[in-house]
């Protein structure tokens, strides 16, 4: 069971806010002695959720944890949103597929590059990723 | 740079400056009547598919207006990103630096072919 070592939220609510994410999530993976490699996975992943948190769920917020398990350190993100949600998670999972004007690279990409990733939406009341990395 | 542009893309851009970038290109081509442009992406430390379909259109806004496009400086970590991303950037020249791409691009235009892997 991973101990929590560290946590903090900030809001996205503008482009500002995507880049100010990415810095944090840059920090936080900096901190826990992440490779140079996974850094930049870890930062890709969170700027592509925090720009889906943007455009499609309205704006909401970045919870970040940093844990410990045993001798092993990570860190968890989880974006949030109060937006329409998604009404088929197994199509938004599925590579290409965009309900916008995007690739539809965001969350298939985000899970490729990170180690643990869930999805919880709820239709007309948001949506919650969370993706963790290990070092 | 002669009939070349460079750009060179800053650390950390907002997606709106992004956006700006194709205009400003493009219009730059328009003005200057170049027919190679570099991109030089060295100081970027990652590239998501937001940048990276940036770069794709405006590397196909160029070649419509008759000027190549290489992307150079790539960071390899970037390179593995994006890879597994899912984003290869099919289509793009590439070259490690500056100098490479301007021989690159030099190369191009002087055979007249189409030296894009396809």
């Amino acid at each position: 069971m991973a101990t929590i070592t560290g946590r903090g939220e900030q809001p996205l609510r503008s482009e500002h806010d995507i880049v100010l994410c990415r810095q944090t999530v840059r920090r936080l993976a900096q901190e826990a002695a992440f490779s140079l490699v996974d850094q930049t996975k870890f930062v890709t992943a969170a700027s592509e959720l925090a720009r889906n948190a943007l455009v499609y769920g309205r704006g909401g917020v970045l919870k970040w944890e940093t844990l410990l398990d045993g001798i092993r350190r990570g860190i968890r993100l989880s974006f949030e949103d109060q937006g329409p949600g998604i009404p088929d998670v197994d199509q938004a999972l599925t590579d290409g597929w965009s309900s916008g004007t995007g690739l539809g690279l965001g969350l298939t990409g985000a899970r490729r590059l990170v180690n643990e990733f869930e999805l919880q939406s709820t239709v007309g009341v948001g949506t919650r990723v969370t993706i963790t990395r290990w070092k | 740079m002669g009939e070349f542009l460079l750009v060179t893309l800053q650390v950390d851009m907002h997606d709106q400056l992004a956006l700006r970038l194709q205009d400003d290109l493009t219009n730059a081509i328009q003005a200057k009547g170049s027919k190679g442009v570099l991109i030089d992406i060295s100081a970027l430390e990652m590239v998501d598919s937001f940048m990276g379909r940036m770069i794709s259109d405006v590397s196909g806004m160029a070649r419509i207006l008759d000027a190549r496009t290489v992307l150079v400086g790539m960071q390899p970590a970037v390179a593995i990103t994006l890879v597994e991303l899912g984003m290869s950037l099919p289509g793009i020249d590439t070259a490690l630096n500056v100098e490479r791409g301007m021989q690159l691009l030099k190369r191009v235009l002087s055979d007249g072919d189409d030296h894009r892997p396809r």
